[in-house]
């Protein structure tokens, strides 16, 4: 009897070595966008190194990611339209279709059924099976359309730059349902929603302020906030247009780059009334709180991207500077944010830093990298 | 795809280039490739194709003056997202990537 169980449990830990062998986790992996090669790098954050080339993805100027929920999949939106479902586990593309011919970007369902994609040309958004990539369904707006998000209740929200229109399409039902919402302001650039899905904020390149939607009343209600900030101020030049990526939420503030001013606003979250400005190096482009929000990092546009800011969220001043090299491009931090993951373009590295002593942790030899992404995406609402 | 340019077609590039942007040595002449492809590539498309900009691809280009495409490069065009550069870049650079835009291989 003993015999037989020492035997039966030979074989089964024989059995565990070997799925062991072939088990690849993938939670606290990423992939890193090489813009000018059409290639992404998979990374492991706990090594941090790269593990995998993955190359032929087309243009992936602008390109961004999302992940299925069991963060095995990525799918990675490419500039030249294309739509690639990349297996994470065996760093091979799953499948991969050209969609349109000119994309910002995508968003995947809450319930990980549906990718969506916002196109410039045709302007629009199409909506994919998640599993197949088959069309199921297509939104023409007549506008480059931007800002895409997804919202609970399997939906999706998004903005036209050209028509100044924020729309929403709930893919709840047999049929897309679309609520459109007009006077949003002149040339939405980006947006973003934030992490409990109650509020969906855009930017404005053609005015001062910004738009906010209230996704929690019924019908969602719109309002204009910070509509003076810059007034009577002569406007910076804009070499970049900034992303609202994210929900820099901080304590009861939250921060966003400002438009043609080398400022960042803080924002009261309940009333969403700007309480503050921090004085930056440059143009803001991106503006991620640390997930603790104790620390909301900055980079910049050009020319000032070589630098990037660290601000206290408590006392809105520059705590640290850092230079990392030429062409920052994106920040991305560790799920529980102690370390951060910076993309040196013309550098052709990433940076990793320890988000506390702000030593610098190591590097990964990348080209042009873009945006980084890790896995733990998959479980945040609009990212 | 690979958006670079191999060393040869550059010189070739350059070689073609009109007596206006004279002054540019190659070493400068990388770096403004880099600009327009990176930095103009923010708006405009790394392959140029357009984005939240127009195509700025040769055949579009060459719809324009040279000198009229430089002083758009260096005043911008009010009302649209398109910035001045003229607080970054000389009259010559602007005259060389007006050139390059109009010269560069599809």
């Amino acid at each position: 009897m003993i015999r037989v169980l020492m035997v039966t449990m030979m074989l089964l830990s024989a059995a565990i070595a070997s799925a062991a062998d072939r088990v690849v986790a993938t939670g606290d992996l990423g992939v890193v966008v090489e813009r000018s090669s059409g290639s992404v790098l998979i990374v492991d954050q706990s090594d941090m190194a790269s593990i995998a080339r993955v190359e032929g993805l087309g243009d992936l100027s602008h390109a961004s990611v999302v992940f299925s929920p069991d963060q095995r999949f990525a799918y990675i939106f490419g500039r030249d339209g294309g739509l690639t479902k990349l297996d994470m586990t065996s760093q091979q593309v799953a499948n991969r279709i050209i969609q349109s011919g000119n994309a910002i970007g995508g968003a995947i369902s809450d319930d990980g059924q549906l990718v969506a994609v916002s196109n410039y040309e045709p302007g629009g958004v199409r909506i994919f099976d998640a599993v197949s990539l088959e069309l199921v369904a297509d939104i023409p707006t007549g506008s480059k359309t931007i800002g895409l998000v997804d919202a609970p209740g399997r939906r999706f929200v998004f903005s036209l730059w050209d028509a100044g229109e924020t729309w929403i399409a709930d893919m709840s039902g047999e049929v897309p349902q679309v609520q459109r919402f007009d006077d949003v302001g002149t040339n939405p650039y980006d947006a973003l929603i934030t992490a409990d899905g109650r509020r969906y904020i855009v930017g404005l390149f053609g005015e001062d302020g910004l738009t906010a939607f209230d996704l929690w009343s019924d019908p969602p209600e719109q309002q204009k906030i910070l509509a003076n900030y810059g007034k009577g101020d002569q406007k910076l030049p804009v070499y970049k247009m900034p992303h609202l990526e994210g929900w820099a939420l901080a304590g009861d503030r939250f921060a966003l780059p400002a438009v043609g001013h080398h400022q960042l606003l803080w924002v009261d979250s309940r009333d969403l009334t700007e309480v503050a400005r921090t004085d930056t190096h440059g143009q803001p482009i991106f503006a991620v709180s640390r997930p603790d929000g104790r620390h909301v990092w900055v980079n910049y546009a050009h020319p000032d991207n070589d630098t990037v800011e660290v601000i206290d969220s408590q006392s809105g001043l520059v705590v640290h500077t850092l230079k990392p090299g030429p062409a920052v491009l994106h920040m991305e931090f560790t799920p529980r944010g102690h370390q951060v993951w910076l993309s040196v373009r013309d550098g052709n590295r990433i940076e990793i830093y320890d988000t506390r002593t702000f030593a610098k942790l190591g590097e990964i030899p990348a080209e042009t990298p873009s945006g980084i992404f890790f896995t733990a995406r998959a479980h945040k609402s609009g990212l | 795809m690979a958006s670079w340019i191999p060393l040869a077609a550059l010189m070739t590039a350059l070689l073609l280039l009109p007596a206006g942007a004279a002054g540019i040595g190659p070493k400068q002449a990388e770096k403004l490739e880099h600009l327009v492809r990176q930095d103009c590539g923010s708006c405009h498309g790394l392959t140029l194709k357009g984005g939240l900009g127009r195509p700025i691809d040769r055949d579009r280009m060459r719809q324009y003056d040279r000198e009229v495409l430089r002083d758009i490069i260096l005043d911008g065009v009010p009302g649209t997202a398109m910035p001045p550069w003229r607080p970054l870049i000389s009259e010559n650079e602007a005259q060389w990537i007006a050139d390059y835009l109009r010269e560069q291989r599809q």
